[in-house]
Formats: structure tokens, C-alpha cells, sequence
């Protein structure tokens, strides 16, 4: 039997800002149910990884394939690369979910309408349907009660969770979590954590940059860890985080019992 | 100034007024409709859309009501083109007149007050919505247009009342708006004093009502709670 094509390929990633070269050749593969750590130090380019995927920010060299499909670059005038074709962009990116560090709620809108509008205006759902799909969202992540409030009205937690169910409300097939509890209290860092695992546990298949590295070693399948644009050290999280190979990784992973 | 004399005079302010309130009705909305689609352009990322109404903006932003107005109402007769149009009806009157040139006015103001409402949308929330898969003008249309309308309301309302009391220069192309019929009782009658103080306490009446208007929509938007993040 062939080789099952992965939820996601990234090939040789590169990024420059002006002279300095953030990532200098990334490449990672996610299949299917993979939970996949990106770790490193601030300013290893983990961040900017993640945002390169769905063309946040735009590469200057790579290939990005969604579920064995290409995403289509083309070179603009500064040498970066941008989507080659609009709307094979904003499908690929509906089809790629991403949690910010802060979340993003919009705070015009109530919750339930923070998670209806991107299902009706990008997949065409009904007002009911995408409610329906709402609300059940809202109840697994723990703040149904909340539907009629406002983002400034939630604590940090429940923002962020409330911005969970906002990606999961378009069903990706990947979810890209970039740094999801970096901008919380601590008291507030678990509840996140919970539904994060509780996705793991489902078997969705996600990219996670986090600094939670119990979190990580507890719910990845493969740890990536990177230093200065490149990929230090990769492997199941007991080979990373127990016995890592690089000077770098070994000193990373002891200052950050 | 005696209660019979102001009585006899009320209904003249009342219908200057209302001419007043309609100069500046018409013009900020027809204003904000017409700057709508200036300051999208403004607020572009392409620099030869951004520049388009640059000229426009410039010149009415540049040069005082009052000349635009003399422009408008003595200018255009000059064109024979614009005496023989099916305008003309329209264009020889001074309430017209006064209605084009203050909304074609406004309208540059507004323009600048939406493209500083949309480049403060937040970013982060820009790139929520591009990052759900949401197109352009979908991200334009349901998330940064809602949201750059609670962010420029305060300053949109600053510009109505603005116009307000620039509509006191229609008087001079004839309206017998609040300012003109102030005048012209105060010469029937001499009383000049009390009866610019009466237009002007009916302006800060309408300027009153027309704030708590803009804060009561202020509240129903949810401004306030969209300060900040």
C-alpha cells in the first residue's frame, strides 16, 4: 500500500527579514493525528514557521502542501513569496485553523457570533446550521453560557477558548496553535491546556508552538526543535526531551525543568 | 425683547432651523455615502488607488467652505454646459447649491476619518479573518468595516457638528437657514442682540440633542468596550 499523503508538507522554508535570515530551510511532515511541538528559543523562528504555513507572512523559498494539495506561490517584487492564486489561498487557509497568542476575538460581535461568521460568509452555512455547530463547539469547550457575552467580558481563558472554537467551527484539517497560552495568567493556562489535549485526544492533527514543555512532552507525538531558522533536534518527545542529541537541545531542555 | 415679539418670531426659527437641519441631514449622510468608497480607496495598499482621491480630498480639505460655496453658486453659471444640462433647475438653486457643496465637502473630511478607522483596526483581527479563509473583501465588508465604524463614530459625530455650524454660511448664498432668518428679523425688527443670542441657543439645542443622539448610538455599538483589546 502506498504512503497515506500527509495532512501536511512543509518543504525548505526560508524567510528573510531585509539581511537577517529568520528560517534557513524548514521542512516538517505532519500525517494525520500527528500533535507535532515546535519548540526553541525567543527569536529561533518558531513563530514566523507557523505564520509562513498559511501565509501570514509570506516566505522567500519553500513549498507548502495542504492534504497532498500545493499551495500555489508565486515572487512579488520584494522576493517574497505570495499566493499564486486567491482563492485556492482562502480555501487553504479555511482548511488550515490557527489559534493566536491573543486570540483576535473580534469585540464587536458576540461569542456566538465570533464563531458563526467565517462558517456562513466562507462555507456558505446557514445562519441555524452554523449556530447549531456554534453552540455544540461552545459546550465542549466549556463556556456555552457565554454565547451571548462579549470578548471583553470573558477572562483571558475563556477568550482563548471561545478563539478555539472559532477555528474549530470550520472544520481544518490541521490546527496551528501559535504560542496559546503565552498571553494568559497563569491560573488561566490550564483550562486553555485542557481543551488543546482534548483535541489531541480526538486525534486532530496539529502544529503547536508552545513554551508548556510538561504540556508538550505529555500530549505530542514528535517534538521539533529549533535553533536560529534551523531544525536542531526532532523525534518522539522522550528521545527530545530525555536524551537530546545537540549541545543546544541538551541545554534548552535542562533550563526548562 | 418682549414675549409677544419672540412668539411672533418663533415660527420664522423654527422653519430656519429646520432648513438648517436639513443642509446638514442631507449633507453628512450623502457625505458619508460618498466617502465610503474615497476612504476604502485611501486606505489601500496599492499606492496608485490610494492616490486617486488624494486631489479631491486635497482641494476640499484645503480651501474654505465659504469659497466653495461662492464657486458652486456663482461659478457654475459661467458654463453654458452646466446652464443647458438637465441639472440646471437644480444647480441655479442656492439650497442645492448649499446641499452639493457641503457634502462634497464633508465627504473629504469623512473620507479621512474612515481611512484612519480602518488602518486602526487592529491587525491581529484583520489576520483572524484572513486566517478563517475569508477573502478581501469579506474581511472588509464583515469584520473591518463593522469594526473601523465604532472606531471613527466619535470622530464622524465630532465632523456633524462641525457642519452644523458651517451651515451658518449658506446664509450667505440667500437660505434663510437659522443664521440667515436671524438676520433678517433682527433688520425687520433691530434687535440684533436678541435675536443672534435666540439662533444661537437653538444651534446649541440642536448641537445638544444631535451629541446625546451620537452617544446613545455610541452605546448601543459598544464604542467603549471596543477600545483597546
Amino acid at each position: 500500500m502506498a504512503e497515506a499523503i500527509p495532512a501536511l508538507e512543509i518543504r525548505n522554508l526560508h524567510k528573510r527579514y531585509g539581511d537577517l535570515e529568520v528560517l534557513k530551510g524548514i521542512s516538517l511532515t505532519a500525517r494525520d493525528g500527528d500533535v507535532i511541538s515546535i519548540l526553541g528559543s525567543s527569536g529561533s523562528g518558531k513563530s514566523t514557521f507557523l505564520r509562513c504555513i498559511n501565509l501570514l507572512e509570506n516566505p522567500n523559498e519553500g513549498e507548502i502542501l495542504v492534504a497532498g494539495e500545493q499551495l500555489k506561490l508565486k515572487r512579488d517584487k520584494q522576493g517574497d513569496l505570495v499566493a499564486a492564486d486567491g482563492r485556492q489561498l482562502n480555501r487553504v487557509r479555511s482548511e488550515l485553523g490557527f489559534v493566536f497568542q491573543n486570540f483576535n476575538l473580534w469585540p464587536h460581535m458576540t461569542i456566538l457570533d465570533n464563531i458563526i461568521e467565517a462558517p456562513r460568509r466562507v462555507l456558505g452555512q446557514s445562519k441555524a446550521q452554523a449556530t447549531e455547530v456554534a453552540e455544540a463547539l461552545l459546550a465542549k469547550v466549556g463556556i456555552a453560557d457565554k454565547r451571548h457575552a462579549y470578548p471583553n467580558q470573558l477572562s483571558g481563558g475563556q477568550q482563548q477558548r471561545a478563539a478555539i472554537a472559532r477555528t474549530l467551527a470550520m472544520q481544518p484539517k490541521v490546527i496551528l496553535f501559535d504560542e496559546p497560552t503565552s498571553a494568559l495568567d497563569p491560573e488561566m493556562v490550564q483550562e486553555v491546556l485542557a481543551v488543546i489535549r482534548s483535541l489531541a485526544e480526538e486525534g486532530r492533527t496539529m502544529l503547536l508552538v508552545t513554551h508548556e514543555m510538561n504540556f508538550a512532552k505529555q500530549v505530542s507525538s514528535e517534538v521539533v526543535f529549533l535553533h536560529q531558522g534551523l531544525v536542531e533536534e526532532q523525534g518522539t518527545p522522550e528521545q527530545v526531551f530525555d536524551n537530546p542529541q545537540s549541545a543546544r537541545c541538551k541545554q534548552f531542555m535542562s533550563s526548562h525543568r | 425683547m418682549t414675549w409677544e415679539t419672540f412668539i411672533r418670531w418663533l415660527p420664522s426659527f423654527v422653519d430656519g432651523a429646520w432648513l438648517t437641519l436639513q443642509l446638514v441631514g442631507v449633507s453628512v449622510v450623502a457625505g458619508l455615502i460618498l466617502a465610503l468608497p474615497l476612504g476604502i480607496a485611501r486606505s489601500s495598499r496599492h499606492l496608485a488607488v490610494r492616490a486617486l482621491p488624494y486631489g479631491y480630498i486635497f482641494f476640499f480639505r484645503g480651501t474654505p467652505l465659504l469659497v466653495q460655496l461662492f464657486l458652486v453658486y456663482y461659478g457654475m453659471a459661467q458654463f453654458d454646459v452646466v446652464r443647458q444640462s438637465v441639472l440646471w433647475p437644480y444647480l441655479r438653486d442656492p439650497y442645492w447649491c448649499a446641499i452639493l457643496t457641503m457634502t462634497l465637502h464633508t465627504a473629504a473630511y469623512i473620507a479621512e476619518i474612515i481611512r484612519g478607522a480602518i488602518q486602526n483596526v487592529p491587525h491581529g483581527e484583520v489576520e483572524a479573518a484572513r486566517a478563517l479563509g475569508m477573502s478581501r473583501s469579506q474581511a472588509l465588508w464583515h469584520v473591518i468595516l463593522p469594526r473601523a465604524t465604532r472606531i471613527g463614530l466619535p470622530a464622524y459625530s465630532n465632523e456633524v457638528i462641525l457642519m452644523l455650524k458651517a451651515s451658518a454660511l449658506a446664509s450667505t448664498v440667500t437660505l434663510l437657514e437659522l443664521t440667515g432668518m436671524a438676520r433678517k428679523i433682527a433688520a425687520r425688527t433691530y434687535l440684533h442682540e436678541e435675536m443672534f443670542l435666540t439662533a444661537g441657543l437653538i444651534y446649541l439645542l440642536i448641537a445638544f440633542v444631535l451629541m446625546q443622539g451620537f452617544k446613545l448610538l455610541e452605546r448601543w455599538l459598544r464604542v467603549d468596550a471596543c477600545q483597546g483589546r
